[in-house]
């Protein structure tokens, strides 16, 4: 018994969990400094923020949904970064996949339950096609993933807009595509809410009332089984030893008689279709479309944001994503109840990031407490 | 059709020369051995430096100049985590992606009334045309030379900073550190200084290159401004093969992409401007696959130092 508390212990104060940990409240810290020198409250926003995210089961519903993507895109820079892998092309992985799921979701007509398979088998694969051209130029000529991907991000925007415009396809009189049919959806009894009986029910059930009044879907079931398959394939696979083995040390594992090549296009493969299932999940969850994109929005960069406070571990990621919808959904609250800057939310993700990046730093604050505390 | 090439060339020029600004910034960073892909971060703070001082004072000169401060101080941030703490460069760059925007569009919302989208300035205070009125109006050579001078201070500073990396000591220590950072430590160079000094100036050349947007390109700052130039820039940066002048080729490559863009745009030709945007970072890639190879980079490129090391 003494001896697990030891081990918990331990976790929880040595290592990656304290730095993150240390790094979440420098970034909250950093937060409050920028609004306290804007001239607002950081307490009264600080508290804005949380009954924004708390408040009611909407709130709480709402932060699900707006983590959904980011732990999935999370999972998929994540798996890479176990694998010696940085990929920066969620963001165009994710694009591919919603487009896809898009193209299927309208185009493929089929029965209920089996159509939103054969999309999300579709979006994924594509995806994955995506991740993999990065790995095998990786692979094959030596091209870095962190260059080949950002160039796979811009050529997925413009193949995405490219395809919206295309007759058919294009809804008219606007920027978007036609809707999937409702066979692909994912939504949680979408239709039933707005029948009579649906009605009633929920009348009688506010708490259920006010969840549904949200786009729930099946979304976020979807990113925790991923987070579970991840860990699977990472911890109790052969595959997943063997890519994590070229993660740590290439060279040695291509001595061990593991073909490198063949685990970085599987591996990127793998992220890609990862960053797919976001997107995925995305249209036949939220938008059930795909729109022009003026510029990226970003998911897959908050995926990276996501792995590196989720310490690149699939339940890390879960948290992380749940940390940073919560801050995405309930930090633009301020703007409305004090008129204080919404972006306060980038910043603070931007210095957990930061500190995150410097572990050294925070082992050098440990020590010097530690220091004084020997004194 | 001569006035059709003339207005291609000089879209092209205008629209490469916040890419060539901070391309340069990359390539002196990387020089060193340090990567920058924080650039897009440091392009957006000093696109909106540029825009507010520009716009609260008048004079687009010292807009241009504390866009500069701006982008050198958020690589200072990225000089302390990667050089003095060994951070990860790539990761520490993406804090500083997300830094530059979330502080640019905070700032613009305390300047401008809650607004993320800066007030336009007057177009007699945007950075002056210092050929303007010398060519025929809308003929050939007004169109291609009649430029803001932020295009003519690019292509001088190619040239500066090719000068500075390749004939002056100063280069050459820069390039050594980037390239074997040891060697460089026992001849006396001090490491942390030189590549302090790279990243401070690659933040300065970005914020130039954001205020080049903002100040030139366009009368304002707006969120999507500057997205992906900073990429764009990196790209162009790995593309020239990490020297100055290369980087400008590729930026003028990618400038000539939006150019055509924007041409096709005026006429009625049907290329779809989709595909067209698209070929630029198809040609990086291809040309990374057939030309580059793999150790092209300065070889300590992203490797953190400590002295003492072994």
């Amino acid at each position: 018994m003494k001896n697990k508390k030891n081990s918990l212990k331990e976790m929880l104060f040595s290592g990656n969990f304290t730095i993150t940990l240390i790094s979440i409240l420098l970034g909250l810290a950093v937060g409050a400094i920028a609004l306290k020198i804007a001239g607002y409250s950081p307490i009264e926003a600080y508290s804005v923020i949380l009954n924004g995210i708390f408040g009611k089961p909407k709130y709480i519903s709402y932060t699900i949904i707006y983590a959904t993507p980011l732990i999935m895109t999370g999972l998929s820079v994540a798996f890479a970064f176990k694998t010696g892998l940085f990929n920066i092309g969620a963001e165009g992985q994710f694009i591919v996949g919603a487009l896809v799921a898009t193209l299927v979701g309208y185009f493929v007509k089929l029965p209920i339950v089996l159509h939103a398979i054969v999309v999300f088998a579709a979006a994924i694969t594509a995806a994955g096609i995506w991740g993999a051209v990065a790995g095998f130029l990786k692979a094959r000529f030596g091209v870095h993933e962190v260059i080949a991907t950002i160039m796979l991000n811009w050529i997925a925007l413009y193949l995405n807009n490219y395809v919206i415009m295309l007759e058919g396809f294009k809804r008219p009189n606007s920027e978007a595509s036609y809707k999937i049919w409702d066979t692909a959806t994912v939504g949680i009894l979408e239709k039933w809410r707005y029948t009579d009986a649906g009605r009633v029910w929920l009348k009688a059930h506010p708490i259920l009332q006010s969840i549904f009044k949200t786009p729930i879907n099946l979304g976020i079931i979807c990113a925790i089984l991923l987070a579970v398959l991840v860990w699977f394939i990472l911890s109790k696979t052969t595959l997943g030893y063997e890519l994590r083995a070229v993660g740590s040390n290439k060279y040695a594992a291509e001595y061990g008689g593991i073909n490198v090549n063949k685990s970085i296009i599987i591996s990127m493969s793998i992220a890609g279709a990862l960053a797919g299932a976001a997107g995925a999940m995305q249209v036949m969850g939220i938008s059930k479309q795909v729109s022009i994109l003026a510029a990226m929005e970003g998911y897959g960069f908050d995926g990276i944001a996501v792995s590196l406070i989720g310490s690149n571990g699939a339940f890390g990621c879960i948290f992380a994503g749940l940390l940073f919808g919560a801050l995405k959904y309930g930090g633009p609250k301020i703007q409305s109840a004090m008129g204080a800057p919404s972006e306060i939310v980038s910043i603070v993700m931007g210095t957990i990031v930061y500190f995150i990046a410097m572990p050294k730093f925070i082992k050098m604050l440990l020590d010097a407490r530690k220091r004084k505390e020997v004194k | 059709m001569i006035d059709n090439i003339g207005f291609i060339l000089g879209t092209t020029l205008m629209y490469s020369t916040p890419l060539i600004f901070a391309a340069l910034g990359g390539v002196i960073s990387e020089n060193s051995g340090v990567v920058n892909i924080g650039l897009e971060g440091m392009m957006t703070l000093g696109a909106l430096v540029g825009a507010t001082v520009g716009y609260f004072t008048g004079n687009p000169w010292l807009g241009l100049l504390c866009a500069g401060l701006a982008g050198g101080l958020l690589a200072i941030l990225h000089a302390i985590a990667s050089i003095t703490f060994g951070a990860d460069q790539v990761v520490s760059g993406i804090a500083i992606n997300f830094l530059g925007p979330g502080i640019a569009l905070f700032l613009s919302r305390i300047f401008f009334e809650g607004a993320t989208m800066t007030k336009s300035i007057d177009l007699d205070n945007k950075i002056p045309r210092p050929l303007d009125g010398i060519f025929q109006q809308n003929s050939f050579f007004d169109l291609v030379f009649n430029q803001y001078a932020t295009v003519y201070i690019a292509l001088l500073l190619v040239f500066i900073v090719w000068y500075m990396l390749y004939k002056t000591k100063l280069g050459l220590r820069i390039r050594a550190v980037g390239e074997h950072p040891k060697a460089a430590d026992t001849l006396g160079i001090n490491i942390y200084k030189i590549r302090y000094f790279s990243v401070i100036l690659s933040g300065i050349f970005a914020g130039f290159g954001g205020a080049a947007m903002s100040l030139a390109v366009v009368s304002n700052f707006r969120p999507t401004l500057i997205s992906g130039q900073g990429f764009i820039a990196l790209a162009a940066m790995i593309f020239g093969k990490w020297k100055p002048q290369g980087a400008m080729w590729a930026c003028l490559l990618f400038g000539a992409a939006q150019g055509i863009v924007v041409f096709l745009g005026s006429t009625a030709i049907s290329i779809s401007s989709q595909i067209l945007a698209m070929l630029p970072y198809i040609i990086t890639l291809l040309v990374l696959i057939g030309f580059v190879g793999k150790s092209a980079g300065p070889a300590a490129n992203g490797v953190p130092y400590e002295k003492g090391e072994r």
